[in-house]
C-alpha cells in the first residue's frame, strides 16, 4: 500500500522540478482542490514542496503552513479556525481513507495469522528476521540501495554536466529520457530478453561474444565425448580423452567419441578405419554414431564421419612424446616411436568449451543485472532533473573560478557539486526510495528459477499476500517493515523542503 | 496460466486432428428417450420453465462447445440453460456473488482447492442422491472424494487435462535410431542415444517450477503407487519418505546428467513454458519435452505438424504403475434448485460426457465415455489411457496442494524442485526442506 502512495509523488515531484525548468501549463491543474485558496503569489518551487508536503506529512502540516504567514502577525484577520477546518475537510478525508487508515489496518492486520482469526503479536515481524528467504530479500534490498541510487546520480550527473556543452543537447537529453515513457513492466520484459543467455537470442550475450570471437575462435568439438560403457576404448580423464589400455607401434588404434551435433559434422568426410603399419601407431578419431540408427559399436561403419584436426598425443610414462593431428578421414600415424608401451590422449585443448557468454539471469548475476535495467530507466530522469538544476547555477561563479585559474575538473569538482548539491540529493533520495520499493523489474526480469535469489521485499510482500502465499498477516508485516524502511528518506525530503520554504 | 493453455490446446489439437480422426456426429445427436442413462429426469421434459444459470471460464470455442451440451441438455428436459463467462479468475467472479447472495446456480472451479474453500464457506450445495449415484457409476472412488469436503460430496469433474505425456520431435528419435520407450530404463536409454546422436534429449522448463511438480507427480505416481500418492498429496506421509527418496532419485537419473539437458542444469532452468517447447519444435534443438497435452499449442504455433513431427508417448512406468496424472475442472451446485442438480446429473452422465466427447478439445473423466466418441486420433489415445488406468489416476498433486507450497513462485515445491535440478547431489536435504516447507504450509 505505502507503495502506491508514494508512486504518484515521485511522479509529480519530477514533474513539478521539470517544470521548473521549463514553465509548461500551470502547476495548478495538476493539484488537488485544497490549493486553490492560497492566491497564486507563491513561487513555483513553494507550490511543488507544498503539493509534496500534502500528499506525505498530511493535513495538519498544510494546515499550519498555508495560512500562518498572514495570521500570525496580525491576529485575527485571517479565516476563522472553523473555517480552516472546513476548508482542510475534504483533504483529512481523502488522506484518512486513502492513506491514514489503509496504513493503520495493515499495522493491525499485521499481528494476525493468515487467516486473519488469530491473534499472533509480533510473530510476522518474527518471521521477518528468521526466514531465510526473507533475509535474502532484505539482503537484496540493501545491495539495490547501495548501489542502485549513487549509480544512477552519478550516470544522471555526468550526462547532463556533458550535455551542457554539445550542440544537439536536447536530441541526446531525449534519447536518455526516453526510457522513462515505457513502462516498467516492459523494461522488464526488454531486459528479459536482452539478458538471455542463447546469443542467438539475447543481445548482452551477443555482443560479449562476438567480441571475444574476434580474439580467440573457437575451434574443435566441445560436444565431442566417450561413449560412457566399460566397453569402449577411450575413456574421460580429467578433461581429456585417454586410452584404457596401452598400445605399442604397429597397432591401429580406434578412437571412437559420441555426442558431436550433426549440424558440425556436415562437411565432415566418411571415416576410414586406419590399418596397421609395422613401427607405426595409428588410428582413427571419428564420430562413432551412425545418423538412424545401426552401426557396429566401436567400429569404422560405412557413413560414420571423421573428426579432422584433433590433436592427439602419444604418452610414455606421463610425459608425451610425439604429438599430431588428425587427417580429414579421421585417420593419424606416429611415425618412428620408439618401441613400448603407449597411451594415446586426446587433449582438453580439442573439446574446450566455446565462450557462451555470461550467465546474467543465473542466480549469481541476476541482481546486478537488474539494477542495470533499472539504471537504463531511471537515469534519464535523474539527467532531467540535474540538467535543470545545472542551468540554475550562476555562470559567474563558474567563469569566475576559470578565471582564476582553475581546471575544468577542479571546477567540476569546486564550483558544479557544490552548487548542485540540493538537486543531488533530492535526485538520490528520490532514488533510494524508487529502490527500495522496486518490483516489476525483478517480477519480470527474474526467471522463476531464480526469484528467490533475486527477491526483494515489496516483491515479497505481494507474493505471501497475493501471489499464492495466502498470508496476508505476513504480508501486512513486511509491508509495514517496507514503510519503516521507507519512512527516513521520507522525512529528509520533507525536511529539505520545509527549510526550502523558509 | 496453464489451465488456459490447457484448454485453448485440446481444441486446436483436436481441430487439427479432426481431418484424419473420422466424421464429426456430434451436432446430429440429441438423446432419445430409449437411452440408457440418468433415471429421473429421462423422458417427459420435467423442468419446462426451470432456469439454470451456469459460470464457466471458458471463452470462444470452448465455451461454444459447452453451450451444445447444454442445448442437449435443454432439449431433454426443456429447462432454459444460461451461460455466464467468469474470465481467468474465477474465484474473484464467484465471491462477490456469493457475498452479494446470488450466485450462479451451477459454477465449474478450475482447482479442488476452491470446492474445499467454499464448502468452508458454506456456499456449496450438497450432491443429490440421483448426481451421487451418477458419479458412483462412472467415476472411480478417488474423484467423489476430490469433490468432496468433510465427507459431502459436492462436485463433480467433468473436463479433465492429461498431464502423462513426452513430447518428442520426431526427426530426432528417426535421426538417433530411438524408438519411443515404454519403461523408464528405456528412456534413459533412449535419451542416452539421443545424447550420443548430437541431441540434447530433453528441453526442460526449468524455470517455470511447476513443470517440475508435474515430472515429480508422474514419476512419483508411477513408483510409489496411487495410494502412497494420495496419503503425499495430503501431507499425510511426509516428504522426507522413501518413496519420495526412490521418485527423486529417478528424476536425477534425467537431471543429473548434462549432456541429458539442453544448455545443461543452468540453462534448463532459465528456460520457461513454453520456451522449452519451442526449442523442441521450433529451433530443433532438443528432442523431447516432458509436459501435458497442452504443448500441442507450442508446438503448432513452431510449425511442427501433430502426429507426424510433433508426436508423444505416455509416460513410461518407473515402478509398477502406469501412470496418470490430470488436471480439470470440477462443476458444483452453488444453489440447490431441481435445475441445478438435474444439470449436474446430466454432466455427470454417461450421456452428457458423450455428447461432449463427440465435440473437439474436450477429454472426459467419466470412465464410462467410450473412447471412440473422440474426434480425433490423438484425444482418443488420451482417453484410452485414462480409462486402462482405472483407480490409479490420480489429480494433479501441487494443484491439491495449499498454493503456499504447490502453486507459488519462488517457494515450496517449485522451488526445491529447481534446487533439485541444480544441485542434484543433495537429495536427502531437498526432501528435510520439502517437509518443513509442507509443515508450514499444511498447519
Amino acid at each position: 500500500m505505502t507503495n502506491r502512495l508514494d508512486g504518484p509523488q515521485d511522479a509529480r515531484e519530477g514533474g513539478d522540478a521539470a517544470r521548473g525548468s521549463s514553465p509548461g501549463p500551470g502547476p495548478v491543474s495538476s493539484q488537488g482542490p485544497t490549493d486553490e485558496p492560497p492566491p497564486p503569489a507563491t513561487e513555483p518551487e513553494t507550490a511543488g514542496a507544498a503539493t509534496a508536503e500534502a500528499t506525505t506529512a498530511g493535513a495538519a502540516a498544510r494546515g499550519s503552513a498555508a495560512p500562518a504567514p498572514p495570521s500570525a502577525r496580525r491576529g485575527r484577520l485571517g479565516p476563522s479556525p472553523t473555517l480552516a477546518l472546513v476548508f482542510m475537510l475534504p483533504a483529512a478525508i481523502v488522506l484518512g481513507a486513502l492513506v491514514i487508515y489503509p496504513i493503520v489496518y495493515s499495522i493491525f492486520r499485521s499481528l494476525f495469522d493468515a487467516t486473519g482469526d488469530t491473534f499472533v503479536g509480533a510473530e510476522n515481524y518474527a518471521t521477518i528476521f528468521s526466514d531465510s528467504s526473507t533475509l535474502t530479500t532484505i539482503r537484496n534490498n540493501l545491495i539495490w540501495v547501495v548501489f542502485a541510487p549513487a549509480t544512477v546520480t552519478v550516470i544522471g550527473l555526468i550526462f547532463a554536466v556533458l550535455t551542457e556543452r554539445i550542440r544537439w543537447a536536447t536530441a541526446f537529453k531525449l534519447v536518455v529520457f526516453m526510457p522513462m515513457a515505457v513502462s516498467l513492466m516492459a523494461s522488464g520484459v526488454i531486459f528479459r530478453l536482452v539478458y538471455e543467455q542463447d546469443p542467438d537470442r539475447g543481445v548482452a550475450n551477443a555482443v560479449i561474444t562476438s567480441v571475444q570471437g574476434l580474439f580467440g575462435p573457437s575451434h574443435g568439438y566441445p560436444d565431442a565425448r566417450p561413449r560412457e560403457n566399460d566397453a569402449a576404448p577411450v575413456a574421460l580423464k580429467e578433461g581429456a580423452v585417454v586410452t584404457r589400455q596401452a598400445v605399442k607401434p604397429g597397432q591401429a588404434v580406434q578412437v571412437p567419441l559420441v555426442g558431436v551435433k550433426p549440424a558440425t559434422l556436415a562437411s565432415a568426410s566418411v571415416a576410414k578405419a586406419a590399418q596397421p603399419v609395422p613401427g607405426e601407431l595409428t588410428g582413427t578419431v571419428w564420430v562413432d554414431f551412425t545418423q538412424g540408427g545401426g552401426g557396429t559399436l566401436n567400429q569404422v561403419d560405412g557413413t560414420e564421419k571423421a573428426l579432422e584436426g584433433v590433436t592427439v598425443e602419444a604418452v610414455r610414462d606421463g610425459s608425451v612424446s610425439a604429438t599430431t593431428t588428425t587427417e580429414a578421414d579421421g585417420t593419424f600415424r606416429f611415425a618412428g616411436l620408439p618401441q613400448g608401451d603407449y597411451l594415446l590422449r586426446l587433449p582438453q585443448s580439442n573439446f574446450q568449451e566455446p565462450f557462451n557468454g555470461i550467465p546474467w539471469l543465473g542466480p549469481a548475476l541476476i541482481t546486478p543485472a537488474i539494477i542495470g535495467a533499472f539504471i537504463w530507466v531511471w537515469a534519464g530522469f535523474a539527467m532531467v532533473l540535474i540538467a535543470a538544476g545545472l542551468s540554475a547555477i550562476p555562470r559567474d561563479a563558474l567563469e569566475a573560478a576559470r578565471i582564476d585559474g582553475a581546471t575544468e575538473w577542479q571546477v567540476f569538482r569546486r564550483i558544479t557539486v557544490p552548487l548542485l548539491s540540493p538537486v543531488l540529493l533530492v535526485v538520490f533520495v528520490t532514488m533510494i526510495i524508487n529502490t527500495l520499493k522496486v518490483f516489476d523489474l525483478v517480477f519480470v526480469i527474474a526467471p522463476g528459477s531464480v526469484q528467490p535469489q533475486a527477491n526483494v521485499i515489496a516483491l515479497e510482500m505481494w507474493r505471501v499476500s497475493f501471489g499464492g502465499g495466502g498470508n496476508q498477516g505476513l504480508g501486512s508485516a513486511l509491508a509495514i517493515f517496507l514503510l519503516v524502511l521507507v519512512l527516513p528518506f521520507m522525512i529528509i525530503n520533507i525536511r529539505r523542503f520545509r527549510r526550502d520554504n523558509q | 496460466m496453464r489451465k488456459t493453455i490447457a484448454t485453448v490446446t485440446l481444441t486446436g489439437l483436436a481441430l487439427a486432428l479432426a481431418a484424419c480422426g473420422g466424421q464429426d456426429t456430434a451436432s446430429t445427436s440429441t438423446p432419445g428417450p430409449g437411452d440408457s442413462a440418468p433415471a429421473s429426469a429421462a423422458g417427459a421434459k420435467t423442468l419446462e420453465g426451470v432456469t439454470v444459470e451456469v459460470a464457466a471460464k471458458w471463452t470462444g470455442q470452448e465455451q461454444e462447445n459447452f453451450q451444445q451440451v447444454l442445448k442437449a441438455f435443454e432439449a431433454k428436459t426443456g429447462a432454459k440453460v444460461t451461460y455466464a463467462s467468469t474470465g481467468e479468475d474465477t474465484g474473484a467472479y464467484l465471491g462477490p456473488r456469493i457475498q452479494g447472495g446470488s450466485p450462479p446456480d451451477i459454477a465449474i472451479l478450475p482447482q479442488p482447492g476452491l470446492v474445499q474453500q467454499y464448502a468452508k464457506e458454506k456456499a456449496l450445495k450438497p450432491l443429490s442422491a440421483e448426481v451421487q449415484k451418477q458419479i458412483d457409476d462412472n467415476y472411480t472412488p478417488y474423484w467423489k472424494e476430490l469433490g468432496s469436503a468433510d465427507g459431502q460430496a459436492y462436485g463433480v469433474l467433468v473436463k479433465a487435462a492429461h498431464k502423462s505425456l513426452v513430447w518428442y520431435r520426431d526427426q530426432a528419435f528417426q535421426d538417433a535410431g530411438a524408438q519411443p520407450p515404454a519403461t523408464w530404463d528405456d528412456l534413459i536409454k533412449t535419451a542416452q542415444t539421443v545424447a550420443d546422436s548430437g541431441t540434447a534429449p530433453f528441453a526442460l522448463c526449468g524455470a517455470s517450477g511447476w513443470t517440475l511438480t508435474d515430472l515429480f507427480e508422474n514419476v512419483y505416481l508411477s513408483t510409489a503407487g496411487p495410494e502412497n500418492y494420495t496419503k503425499l498429496s495430503k501431507h499425510e506421509i511426509p516428504w522426507t519418505d522413501a518413496s519420495v527418496t526412490t521418485a527423486l532419485e529417478k528424476i536425477t537419473q534425467i537431471v543429473g546428467k548434462k549432456e541429458f539437458l539442453l544448455g545443461g542444469p543452468s540453462g534448463a532452468l532459465q528456460t520457461d513454458f513454453p520456451t522449452c517447447a519451442t526449442q523442441v519444435y521450433g529451433q530443433d534443438k532438443a528432442a523431447m519435452v516432458i509436459e501435458a497435452d497442452f504443448v500441442a499449442t507450442s508446438a503448432e504455433q513452431s510449425g511442427a505438424k501433430l502426429g507426424e513431427e510433433a508426436k508423444y508417448f505416455p509416460f513410461p512406468k518407473a515402478g509398477d504403475t502406469e501412470p496418470v496424472v490430470l488436471g480439470g475442472d470440477i462443476a458444483v451446485a452453488l444453489k440447490d434448485s431441481k435445475g441445478a442438480m438435474a444439470l449436474l446429473e446430466f454432466l455427470a452422465s454417461k450421456e452428457g460426457g458423450e455428447i461432449w466427447a463427440k465435440l473437439p478439445g474436450y477429454l472426459s473423466p467419466n470412465r464410462n465415455v467410450s473412447p471412440d466418441n473422440y474426434p480425433a486420433e490423438l484425444t482418443k489415445k488420451l482417453a484410452q489411457t485414462i480409462i486402462s488406468a482405472g483407480d490409479a489416476v490420480r489429480y494433479d498433486m501441487s494443484d491439491l496442494a495449499p498454493s503456499a507450497f504447490g502453486g507459488t513462485e519462488g517457494k515450496g515445491e517449485w522451488k526445491l524442485l529447481q534446487d533439485l535440478v541444480r544441485n542434484p547431489s543433495d537429495i536427502k536435504s531437498i526432501q528435510n526442506k520439502l517437509e518443513d516447507e509442507a509443515k508450514k504450509a499444511w498447519k
